[in-house]
């Protein structure tokens, strides 16, 4: 039955171009069904491996006195529900700023307010001001897991499956046109698309391991990048906005989504000047409004906004704390730093060199703006920010590994590469918060999974030489599947054979760095080998990735405001 | 090619679902952690001859000699992890090193029932399709990971060895194979003795199929006992000297009709139906008073009925030794041998499921032994399929109570969801229907609802009070799904109607 179907739908298409989007709406129901069926399936499983995670330990678990970032947000917690916001981020005898201080930008705030309130009717003993000081409990961690589950189901899923569904066939064009390409079993592109990336172990890991909520941030990401992608300027600025407000780590996103709009509404052959205007305006009046309004409880007093700012970006805390993949952290084994510049010097070499490193990606971008090339820009601000910024954490390679997931279906195999490296990257952060196996678990399972979708199809083509025998005689669409197929024979041996040998030193370290001691002359020593090796893959992914945007397309392949 | 590309699929299967085993590792453990634990020490520390007879914890060894020796060779691997696990005075140890060693023997010995899935697909599948199907089916089977790596037993292992042992015992043309399926039956009767209550479908279908064929019965059937009584043997032999002694270990009469949980089967609707009556007639003060002070005690006496009569050991090994028999039956006179290793499956689970609906002290875990074999014949047959659906998806909501701690519950609906769904998915793409009734639909989709009223809204309403009512509410509600789809199922296998007109169609489409 279901053969015939497809069959007469292709017949359908040949006949005339126009029809083929009026499909029977008997097909187009069922298959709308099996279709929300199987992207809840992807979700369900997204969700069981986050769950599945929430059982293992988060950072500082009963390590007092100081605890780690899950004490730090229910410590927010605390602070909001029981102080006035004037005091949230100014020192005070109630607000030690020492101990874990709110560093995080007002939204942030907003929803640990929230919370607290939520916490102090289930559990009123975890937010008592001053008495709830490391607390710890079997139902507190799963109030607190539980909050960032539903965070997550409210916003980085949404965001995700509409990215998936919406977005993905204007940015691919093969998708829609083959919406019928029966992958494995009857699942399609995209539902490989959306399950990558909710698969990536990086974002769990961190997320539902360590404890942090950076699924509102980089869900509001995504959304903003959705709502760019179709021409909604407005919509798209209010989402990164919000997001920049919960996380002020967005900022690596920042450029490229202004000279993106900035390029869009050039005036030029594309746009007249009015429209241009006119849409920039609204873009603006966008974004000074948003923000105001999120920032108007701050805004009554100069002091308070100073307190405010100095917390969100603070230049004493030096280059970098712990180990991480960057270029400063790795000249600082050969060269010190610390010992021969002062930290506002370091903070303006950081300046220069970042500026420098965004500055081709973003005037290509300014100059010549297409999806892809943002897309791609997006991931050249983020690693050059996080190589060469000031201050940087091991979970920002997050902010960079987002856009790579955006961008998989269009370069699967370097951007899978990338994935693993990023996660890789993060492992002495996980090894102390004692997530080892989960670590190795998950990134087994993204490894599998992702490998199984994207660059195998013997599965999936010997069942369709049975399904569908007849389609499969059509000589084009053999040329396409084999296209899109043979990633690993197309992209040449050497590379093979680079990339088993990267994966390789992967897991030797891994298992070097999770199961031995290192030695007494250096304590550090395999944090300092993860770091500098991830440091040499993200600085020559750097160099790919703005090849990569000069070699793509500048042409706008659709005309933006459809409506 | 095509077993390559099948064992290829099954071997990438298996290590995604490591994946998530290995990453319950650290979730709660039952009681029976510290049951295997203990079983490791005393394997490690005693005699062979006092294996049975250590009565230092209160977790006796209650397993077949042959399991005991299979916990006598972990405990060799485990003097190299975590020596103290093996001290036999140390109880409810549980350091991260033993938690991490028991946990992986469990997911290391489910390799076995990788294997036994393929070799029971080699048989029954005939194409690609349906082998994937079934994989994804009892591979993944939510239950077994609920029971095994969260709860803690070894069922993925000894279901796997079920499953080569009907595999092995289902190729009728070759003698040789029969023989193996025996001697793997045999082993696994030594290794967890519930599985007796499938032995009469073995014995039927090793009569019937191998033994009166070509006129050489007894000839074949010396061979069958000098196998399985070697097996025996072998197993029991180091304990002769107190057999009563083991056995009444294994056989524990003592304990009570219904098992902690309340089993969903038919004396936990007898139970519900007790408690009914008892509060009606306590309204017209028809109750003796001796039964009104157990009652106003609060606990109410499981072990016995207040108004039904109670069912006793040999009462109820009688009704399920008389339910089988109609079903041996039409395994043993049924002639027509075109899908019979079918029939034999079929008879399997039949025997299962009478044994679970009226065996003696049933654990709700034995279920288990229903649905994965029921898998095989899903994959191959629209009302198998339906039943299936029904079937699993209740027998897992009744698995949920083992699982009481509170952070458990978005992960039982996450998995009771997805398997619900993945099994919708794939059942659908192989038979264009299901063909589930509404009121079928209608009694699945409820039963995350009584779930959630278990963990949480119980809670809410009720506090502390109450304590047996949700649980009695999930074993009631799940006994009546498990008793319907029982019944339909045996009258369908009696019967025959869809099995012949899914043949007949079958050879009509082929032609």
């Amino acid at each position: 039955m279901r053969d015939r179907e497809n069959v007469m739908i292709n017949t359908n298409r040949k006949d005339s171009s126009d029809r083929a989007n009026s499909v029977p709406k008997e097909v187009g129901t069922k298959d709308g069904i099996s279709e929300i069926m199987q992207s809840s399936l992807i979700v369900g499983l997204a969700l069981l491996l986050r769950w599945c995670i929430s059982y293992h330990p988060y950072s500082g678990d009963g390590k007092p006195p100081m605890f780690g970032d899950y004490e730090a947000q229910r410590h927010w917690q605390e602070i909001t529900l029981n102080l006035p916001i004037s005091q949230w981020y100014s020192n005070s005898s109630d607000n030690d700023l020492q101990y874990w201080g709110l560093d995080y930008p007002p939204i942030t705030a907003y929803h640990s307010l929230l919370l607290g309130h939520v916490a102090s009717v289930v559990d009123p003993d975890s937010v008592k001001l001053h008495r709830s000081r490391g607390y710890e409990s079997r139902t507190h961690k799963y109030f607190m897991r539980l909050s960032v589950l539903i965070m997550d189901l409210l916003v980085f899923i949404p965001a995700v499956v509409y990215f998936a569904f919406t977005i993905l066939p204007i940015l691919d064009s093969k998708i829609k046109k083959h919406q019928e390409k029966k992958e494995f079993l009857t699942f399609k592109k995209r539902h490989f698309v959306l399950a990558t990336i909710l698969f990536y172990p990086g974002l769990i890991l961190i997320d539902y391991g360590h404890f942090q909520y950076n699924c509102v941030s980089l869900g509001l990401f995504i959304a903003s990048v959705s709502a760019l992608f179709q021409g909604s300027m407005a919509i798209g600025s209010f989402f990164f906005v919000l997001a920049l407000n919960y996380k002020q780590m967005e900022l690596y996103h920042a450029l490229p989504c202004f000279f993106y709009i900035l390029g869009i509404n050039t005036p030029g052959k594309r746009k007249p000047l009015l429209a241009c205007l006119r849409s920039l305006i609204c873009v603006s009046l966008t974004v000074i409004i948003t923000f105001a309004v999120i920032w108007a409880p701050f805004l009554t007093d100069k002091k308070i906004f100073m307190d405010t700012v100095l917390r969100l970006f603070p230049l004493t805390r030096g280059i970098f704390e712990d180990k991480v993949a960057n270029i400063w952290c790795t000249i600082n084994v050969l060269y010190k730093l610390r010992n021969n510049f002062s930290n506002l010097q370091l903070a303006q070499i950081c300046l220069v060199s970042t500026t420098v490193a965004l500055l081709p990606s973003s005037l290509d971008l300014f100059f010549r703006p297409s999806r892809e090339k943002f897309l791609l820009a997006l991931i050249n601000s983020s690693l050059s920010f996080f190589l060469l910024s000031f201050q940087v954490h091991e979970k920002s390679i997050l902010l960079v590994g987002l856009p790579v997931l955006l961008h998989f279906h269009k370069d699967p195999f370097s951007c899978f590469w990338f994935l693993v490296i990023s996660v890789f990257s993060m492992l002495p952060l996980l090894i102390k918060d004692g997530l080892c196996v989960a670590y190795f678990a998950s990134l087994t399972f993204f490894i599998i999974s992702v490998s199984w979708m994207w660059f195998e199809s013997k599965i999936s083509q010997f069942v369709k030489n049975k399904e569908d025998k007849q389609e499969e005689k059509q000589t084009s669409r053999k040329l396409k599947i084999k296209k899109s197929v043979s990633v690993w024979a197309s992209s040449g041996i050497y590379i093979n054979i680079l990339f088993s040998l990267s994966l390789l030193g992967v897991l030797v370290l891994s298992v070097c760095s999770g199961l031995l001691k290192a030695p007494k002359k250096y304590p550090d020593l395999f944090p300092l080998l993860v770091s500098v090796y991830s440091c040499i893959h993200f600085f020559l992914f750097l160099v790919y990735f703005n090849y990569k945007q000069f070699c793509a397309t500048s042409i706008l392949t659709r005309k933006f405001k459809v409506k | 090619m095509k077993t390559y590309i099948s064992d290829k699929f099954l071997v990438k299967t298996f290590l995604l679902i490591t994946c998530i085993k290995i990453l319950l590792i650290p979730t709660y453990h039952s009681t029976d952690f510290e049951v295997h634990r203990n079983w490791l020490a005393i394997t490690h520390n005693l005699p062979v001859n006092e294996w049975y007879i250590s009565e230092k914890s209160q977790w006796t060894l209650d397993y077949p000699p042959l399991f005991a020796w299979f916990e006598y060779s972990l405990s060799k691997i485990a003097t190299l992890i975590d020596f103290k696990m093996l001290n036999i005075n140390n109880h409810n140890y549980a350091s991260v090193q033993t938690k991490l060693f028991q946990r992986c023997t469990v997911i290391c010995a489910d390799l076995v029932f990788a294997y036994g899935i393929r070799e029971a697909a080699q048989t029954f599948c005939k194409s690609i399709q349906n082998f994937m199907v079934f994989v994804l089916l009892s591979l993944y089977n939510i239950g077994l990971l609920i029971v095994d790596h969260i709860h803690f037993q070894y069922n993925g292992f000894l279901l796997g060895i079920l499953l080569i042992s009907i595999a092995k015992a289902s190729k009728i043309s070759s003698q040789n194979e029969i023989l193996q399926g025996a001697f793997w039956f045999a082993v696994l009767l030594n290794l967890k003795h519930i599985y007796l209550y499938i032995a009469p479908a073995y014995g039927t279908w090793l009569l019937r199929s191998y033994c009166l064929k070509d006129n050489q019965f007894i000839y074949r059937f010396i061979k069958l006992g000098v196998i399985v009584t070697f097996v025996f043997i072998l197993s029991f032999g180091p304990f002769i000297n107190h057999l009563p002694q083991v056995l009444s270990r294994l056989f524990p009469f003592k304990r009570g009709i219904i098992h902690a949980y309340w089993a969903p089967n038919a004396w936990a609707l007898c139970a519900g139906a007790d408690k009914l009556l008892s509060v009606i007639w306590k309204k017209f003060n028809w109750l003796d008073n001796v039964k009104i002070a157990s009652m106003s005690g609060g606990l109410v006496q499981e072990d016995s009925f207040m108004i039904l009569p109670t069912p006793t050991p040999i009462f109820t090994f009688v009704i399920t030794f008389l339910l089988t028999i109609p079903a041996l039956w039409t395994l043993f006179f049924n002639t027509n041998t075109y899908n019979s290793p079918k029939n034999f499956v079929r008879c399997i689970i039949l025997c299962g499921l009478t044994s679970f609906m009226f065996g003696w002290h049933v654990h709700e875990k034995a279920i288990l032994t229903a649905i994965i074999p029921l898998c095989i014949l899903a994959t191959s047959n629209a009302f198998d399929a339906r039943i299936f659906i029904i079937l699993s998806s209740v027998g897992h909501t009744s698995l949920f109570p083992l699982l009481y701690p509170q952070e458990l519950m978005p992960l039982k609906l996450i998995l009771w969801f997805m398997y619900l769904i993945k099994s919708i998915i794939l059942l659908k793409n192989q038979f264009d229907c299901i063909g589930l009734y509404s009121y079928e639909q209608f009694y699945v989709g409820f039963l995350p609802v009584i779930t959630i009223y278990e963990t949480v809204i119980h809670r809410i309403i009720f506090s502390d009070k109450l304590p047996f009512l949700p649980l009695a509410l999930t074993s009631i509600y799940c006994g009546l799904g498990i008793s319907y789809s029982y019944i339909i199922y045996y009258y369908e296998y009696l019967f025959k109607n869809s099995y012949c007109n899914s043949e007949i169609n079958k050879k009509k489409v082929e032609q």
